[in-house]
């Protein structure tokens, strides 16, 4: 799918991975897992790669194998070093009053694989992985 | 577009706040003005009732982080009550546990104001 880089667009990504995703069997509780994971990280492109600007494009990409469902997520925005993010101390973040920032935690928590790739190219590329079990086995 | 919406009743000087619906980037500002109207009308001690809540994101989460600083430095506090475990799960996963009072029904919460 691709939308266009505002917030009010956060309900249709979640509704088109959750039917995608249930049409493939997928379990729930892993569903809400993936769907929590794609919030963020769209999230994140809207408020850092656009910094809110409405009019980029985001686009989403659902790929699943038996034991896999991987999502691409690109956008033209600006990009950033992950590794520059350390996992939060969430004690000293709540002493600091520090408020944003627990996405991409939660995005490395929920999910089994993250990778992010800026090209120079002039687009930015975010592949998250989640392994599945099939509710028919 | 996201459905979510706040309502708030009192029991004496607790303010309870409903939270119904999705909470995410896109509906966090509309609780953000909620709790600024609280503490704008000096209501600090406050109950968060999440039962009618069917999902939440960092962003959410962020809303709760503001304000407990402000709210308890005037001797409040914002009490957790009524998850569905999907919502609790993700509090959980960011060690909300550690920093809050969970409790599971709003009577429980509204009892632990009063006995302070």
């Amino acid at each position: 799918m691709q939308i266009k880089s505002t917030t009010e667009n956060l309900s249709l990504v979640r509704d088109f991975i959750q039917e995608t995703a249930l049409n493939k069997g997928v379990h729930q509780a892993i569903i809400d897992k993936i769907i929590l994971a794609v919030d963020e990280a769209s999230t994140n492109i809207i408020k850092h790669a656009y910094h809110s600007k409405p009019d980029g494009d985001i686009i989403i990409q659902l790929e699943f194998t038996d034991d896999k469902c991987r999502i691409i997520l690109i956008d033209f925005g600006e990009g950033f070093n992950p590794s520059q993010i350390p996992q939060p101390d969430m004690p000293k973040y709540f002493e600091q009053k520090k408020v944003g920032g627990l996405g991409l935690h939660l995005i490395r928590t929920l999910m089994d694989y993250v990778e992010y790739h800026t090209d120079k190219g002039g687009y930015n590329q975010l592949t998250i992985a989640k392994k599945i079990k099939n509710t028919a086995a | 577009m996201s459905d979510f919406s706040t309502t708030i009743r009192e029991a004496g000087d607790v303010s309870i706040i409903e939270l119904n619906g999705y909470l995410d980037a896109h509906t966090a500002p509309q609780l953000e003005s909620a709790f600024s109207d609280l503490i704008d009308k000096k209501r600090f001690k406050i109950v968060a009732n999440f039962e009618k809540l069917k999902y939440i994101s960092s962003a959410g989460l962020g809303v709760f982080m503001a304000f407990i600083e402000t709210i308890r430095s005037n001797n409040g506090d914002i009490k957790l009550t009524t998850m569905i475990p999907s919502v609790y799960n993700i509090f959980d996963l960011l060690g909300f546990p550690l920093l809050y009072e969970f409790f599971s029904t709003e009577k429980e919460a509204i009892d632990k104001f009063n006995q302070q």
